[in-house]
Parts: structure tokens; sequence; C-alpha cells
């Protein structure tokens, strides 16, 4: 499994909650409090170890919130 | 250069073309309708853009476009398709992009008649389309004026960054007269630096007239009417016939002011020293100078294709100070010399039987 | 419910060491937070041009016409030139452009009542004369902007400020195609619907917009691309609910489909 992550951008995010439903993982959650715009923003939760990388949540957000990243394959299973 | 004749309508086209207008986009509709066939043949002669529009709302919309890339744009039409254009028009106020607009007027209201008018004059200066703006409206009373009125149009419009009108009627767009065409002038070098045209090397810019904010938009506003106060100051045009001894003032424009000549002259001939106002620019008017003159006259006859419009600016510059009269033809009438001049004498003769300074009697319309 | 403390600082997440990135937001698209209502799917949107935008490089040829509805805004979120159309007029507002700036990238973007209401003479009469501009057309089933008004695209039965018993075809007529009917006009190139309502959907989406631009940039005629897209304050539905509606009321009256795809367009490499 490569491990992925996500940067998020919680003054941007509106709390949609369309990631959470997407993330195949389940690994973002609503934060416990508000951001600036008085919206939950999403941020990863516990589980967020088994994020992939995959980027679906950035996908789905409307307020481009995510910056997704992955861990490089290691040289071998790069051939 | 020779002169030649020319139809109204063409010479103002071929007037456009040798100004270097880009693109030209219109709709049929009589009594203008000439004007863009010709601009169909030529303009593509000349590789520019040329487009029958589906509607004049279309039209006026494709001059926006156009006009927001920094090219010389410009529509012709005539009154119920200028109706249509107003909302377009009040967008490219507000957006300050320069374009040109023909007006060849007809009969109205409604779908009226084809014939020569001049009602659109409330429509052109006081409310060209919503919200607090003027175009910059020239009316020619010669096919030369138009042709030297239309060259000199699209440099005024890239100048003040403004809509400017050539107001006509259905006589001067059909009518032919020997005209001396101007030199083609190359086409325009670079774009204006405020155009959109592709965000290369430079940040990205945007053309809108959208502004939620009130402030921000009373500071546009503000920057419009100042822009519209150097207008005002700038661009008053007029003519003055045998004004120099006159007691009895015509003021006519356009058509009608041609008409008017010739009733000056027969007035003069019946004893009574008549004399001609002539406005050139209907925005902005020239108040001023019509002002001057009243001082000496005995009286002031107000003479249009319509029910009284420009009336209310002529009005405004006697302010009471001397009566004034009204002649008004409808419905697409021409009025006639010998009208005119009967009024100017009956002017005469009653101001003789003391009829005195302060009344202002308005003859509404021709009996 | 648990009670939200507003003091606890929000977990930042700082960029994690030695990892790529595969995805961020795009050039072409502004840095500024969108207006958009949450879980509306104009942002998403506008996101899938930028990125189509940069990818094909095109940047600083490109100009977007923007409407007027929720997307009025849609000059300030684009990293490139543009201009703003009065309602409707998009099409005509974008010949302007491309008859003066033929090798310029022009789309418009626009929503249903924009384009199928106001404006259906003028998408009709750009495709007619197969104008080789790109067409963004949103379809969410409602004047948005205005508060959620019927539009032309409004489902039979659906309740809306003004069709509040549910549109009543007899009186207010059925749900327009728009898309269909432009795909029959010769001058139209690329005519496709797509929709907004899953990952795997915007996917989809994002290729059509990019075929689209790829029309214009063959000049093979006029594209559009209808996106069915999410209103979720207008439907009085959660984003998520909203997502659910697509799928289930509106891809009935509006399927999926390529109604319109000229053999001539090629994908660019």
């Amino acid at each position: 499994m490569t491990q992925g992550a996500v940067l998020i951008r919680s003054d941007r995010c509106k709390g949609c909650g369309l990631c959470i439903q997407a993330c195949p993982q389940q690994v973002l959650a609503f934060a416990e409090t508000f951001n600036a715009r008085g919206y939950r923003p999403v941020q990863l939760d516990e589980r967020e170890r088994f994020c992939t990388g995959c980027g679906v949540c950035a996908i789905v957000c409307p307020d481009v919130v995510f910056t997704v990243y992955r861990q490089p394959l290691r040289r071998a299973e790069r051939r | 250069m020779a002169r030649a004749l020319w139809k109204g309508n063409e010479a103002l086209a071929e007037a456009a073309i040798r100004a270097g207008v880009d693109a030209f986009f219109g709709y049929p509709i009589t009594p203008q309708t000439e004007l863009l066939e010709y601009m169909a043949r030529r303009m593509p002669e000349l590789g520019r853009v040329f487009l029958q529009a589906e509607s004049e709302i279309a039209a006026i919309n494709m001059v926006y476009g156009a006009a927001c890339a920094g090219a010389r744009a410009m529509t012709s039409s005539s009154s119920p398709g200028i109706s249509l254009m107003q909302e377009g028009l009040s967008y490219i106020a507000c957006s300050e992009a320069p374009c040109v607009v023909v007006d060849i007027m007809r009969g109205g209201p409604g779908l009226g008649n084809i014939q020569p008018s001049q009602a659109d004059y409330f429509q052109l200066t006081r409310s060209a389309g919503h919200g607090d703006f003027h175009p910059l409206v020239l009316a020619p009373a010669t096919l030369q004026e138009a042709v030297d009125l239309m060259y000199a149009s699209f440099d005024l419009a890239f100048k003040y960054r403004t809509i400017v009108i050539i107001a006509g009627d259905g006589a001067l767009g059909q009518m032919m007269e020997p005209v001396e065409m101007p030199p083609m002038r190359p086409p325009a070098p670079d774009r204006p630096d405020w155009a959109v045209f592709g965000a290369k090397g430079r940040p990205p810019r945007a053309i809108t007239s959208l502004y939620l904010d009130a402030e921000e938009l009373e500071q546009v506003n503000q920057r419009l009417q100042a822009k519209l106060k150097v207008i005002a100051a700038n661009e008053q045009r007029w003519e003055c016939h045998l004004t120099e001894d006159a007691e009895y003032l015509v003021v006519a424009f356009g058509t009608v002011a041609r008409i008017a000549k010739s009733a000056v002259r027969a007035a003069r001939a019946a004893g009574v020293r008549a004399g001609l106002f002539r406005p050139i620019s209907l925005w902005p008017y020239p108040s001023e100078a019509l002002s001057k003159l009243i001082g000496q006259m005995r009286g002031v006859l107000v003479v249009e294709m319509n029910a009284g419009q420009m009336l209310e600016d002529v009005r405004m510059a006697v302010c009471g100070r001397t009566p004034l009269r009204f002649l008004g033809r409808m419905g697409g009438v021409i009025p006639m010399p010998d009208e005119i001049a009967a009024e100017i004498v009956h002017m005469a003769r009653t101001h003789q039987r003391g009829n005195g300074h302060g009344a202002q009697r308005l003859l509404q319309f021709k009996e | 419910m648990t009670t939200l403390s507003l003091e606890a600082p929000l977990r930042e997440v700082s960029a994690p060491p030695q990892m790529e990135i595969v995805y961020a937001p795009p050039a072409a698209l502004a840095d500024v937070p969108m207006h958009y209502c949450p879980g509306c799917s104009h942002g998403a949107i506008h996101r899938l041009i930028a990125e189509v935008v940069d990818e094909l490089a095109i940047r600083e040829r490109t100009l977007c016409v923007a409407p007027v509805g929720c997307a009025v805004f849609a000059y300030k979120y684009f990293n490139f030139d543009s201009c703003e159309a009065a309602h409707g007029r998009a099409p005509a507002m974008a010949t302007g452009l491309k008859r003066v700036l033929p090798d310029r990238i022009i789309f418009t973007y626009q929503g249903d009542g924009d384009l199928a209401s106001i404006g259906a003479n003028e998408i009709l009469h750009a495709s007619l004369r197969g104008e080789p501009i790109s067409v963004i057309f949103v379809n969410n089933a409602v004047y948005g902007m205005t508060g959620g008004q019927m539009a032309p695209t409004t489902l039979v039965g659906m309740k809306t400020t003004s069709s509040p018993l549910g549109r009543d075809p007899l009186t207010q007529g059925r749900p327009i195609h728009i898309t269909e009917m432009l795909a029959t006009i010769p001058g139209v190139a690329y005519a496709v619907r797509r929709s907004m309502h899953s990952a795997a959907e915007i996917r989809k989406t994002k290729k059509a917009i990019r075929l689209a631009f790829q029309a214009q940039l063959q000049g093979l005629g006029l594209s559009i691309v209808e996106v069915l897209a999410a209103c979720p304050t207008n439907w009085r539905l959660t984003p998520i609910e909203a997502l659910d509606f697509i799928r289930d009321r509106m891809l009935p009256e509006y399927p999926i489909g390529d109604f319109k795809v000229d053999e001539r367009l090629r994908e660019k490499g």
C-alpha cells in the first residue's frame, strides 16, 4: 500500500462533507472547532496513516482545499 | 481627393472603414440597412470582421466583446434596434469599452415607419440605457459632416473610452450628396493596456460592470461622471448661421437644421432678421454657446421632428429670458421651409403687437 | 452532539516530509476563496477548467466570458483574462472576442437560466455559425443566484420558488434538452452531457472539458459540455443529498452521454 497524505487549507473549507463521504479509506472527519468563516473544516482523523494519496478528496472538493502527497515508490519498484 | 456622389448609409460605412474600424456587427433594419450591406462587401475585402448578428441584442454584445479586446468595433441600427441595444450600451458604458454606434432614426414609437425622425433624442442624450451615463452623441446635417464625424468617432471613443453615437435619420441615410472621402488610416498599431486579449507576460485582467460593493460602484460612477465633465468641456460642437444680427433664433439639428436655413433666408426676405443655431453635439449639448445668443433675441423657435425633446435643452439655455416657441412634426413628416418661415414671421409679428417678453408660448404641434 | 470548543486550535497538517505532490490546486485557478455555497459544484467545475487550461498550456491565450448568475464572479477565480457578459449574451460576446482574437481560446461559462432561457437565441446562433468557442453549461435545474426559481431545466414536479406546487408541464412546459438540440447543428463539433455527482463522474467531466477545448484548438466548430451540478441551498438538501438528487432525479431526465463528437476530434497527446 502506498503511503499518502493530504494538506488541508482549513480556512477555505466550508464543511460540505463531500470529501468525507468520498474518501475510500475514510480518513477524513470534521474538526472539533470552527474556522474563521464559521464552518467546521475537514481534517485527517486518527485513521490518518491509511491515506493512500489517491486524491479523490481533491477531485470532489468544490473549494480546492486539498494538496495530495504520496510516498515515492522505492527505486526498485520504479523500474 | 475628388468629391464623389455617395448615399448616406454607404458614406458612413466607408468613412468608418477609412477610420480603421476592425469589426462591424449589425442587423438589418430600414432605413439603415445599406450601411450593413456595404460593410458586408467591403470589410471582408480588407480582412476585417463583418458579422450579421441574430438580433440587435446580439450585435451590441458582439461589439462589447470585440471592444473588450481593444478592437475598433461598431454597429449601426435604427430606433427600434437602438431600443434593443440599451442594456448592452449600459454594460459597455460601465466597463468603459470604447465603441461607435450609428442610429439612423425612423418614425416611432413602436414599429412606426421608415420615414426620418428625431424622436430618439431623449433616448440617446438622456437614457441610452439604465444607470448614469451619456454617450457622446453627434448629429450631422450633411453627408460630408457625417463622414467627418464618423472619421473622428473612433479616436474620440478611444480617447475617452466612451460610446460615440452618430445620430442621423432616414433622410440622411437614404439621400445622396457629393462627399470627399478622408484617406485610409492604418489599423491601430497595438492593443490598449486596459484590453483583454490573453494574459501573456502580465497579470490577468477582467472587464466587468459588476461591483457588488456600493462604495466601489459609487467610485466607478464618480470616475464616469468626472470623465463626462471632461467630455462636456471639450466636445461641444455647434454651428451659428446668420446669428450676428439676428433678432429671432431658430434652433434645430440634423436634417431639420438644413431645412431651417432656407426658412431663415425666406424670413429675412420677408424683413425678419432671423438666424439659426445648429447643435452638432447633442450630448454634450452646446448650452453656453446657445445661451450667449439669447440676450440679443426677441424670440426663439425650436423645430424638431418629434414632440419636443431638444426643446427641453433649449428651454434650459433660454431660461425664460425670451419667448420660446416650438414647431414639431412627428410620424416621419418632414417640416417644409415655408412652414418654418411662416412660424418665424408669425413670432416676429406677434412680438411687435406686444405679445411680450415673458409669455413663453409653446405651439405644441402644427395644427 | 459533542459540544464544539471554539478555543482548540485547528490541526494544521504541515507538508509531509519526502513525499511527492500528486495533486495541487491548478495554476490557472486564482488562489482566492470562492463565494459559492458549501457543496455547490461550480467551484469544482472552475477547478476542472483550470486544470485543463494548465494541461493544454494555454493559460496565456485563454479568455473566459463570465455569465450573470451564481458564476457571476467566475472572472475572479481564473488566472487568465476574462470579461463579463450581460445575462444570456455570453455566446454573442464570445463571438465578438473570437472574431477579433481568432488565435485565442475563448470559452463561456453559463448557467441554465443564462444559456437555455434568456440566452437561448444567442447559443443557438453561435452554434448555427459554428463559432469556434467552447461553452461550459452548468445545469443545476434552478436559477441559483436569485434564490432558486424555476429554470427551463427544472424537472417536472420539482418545487422551486417560482413553481411552488412543483413544475406543471401543462402550464410551465417540460425540461429543455438544449444540448441534444444543439447537437443536431452542423456547426457544433462536440456536444456532451456530464455530471458532478461522484468522483468518477467528475473525472469524465474533466475529460469532456478537455475535449471541448481540444475541439476549439482544432477549429472544428462550437463545443459545449453540459454539466449536471448540485445546488444544495436552493434544492434545500444537504450537499450529500444533492448528489443523490442528481443521480436519482436528474439523470433519468438528463442522461449522461455524447450527443455529437466530430470524428476529426483527437485527444491531444
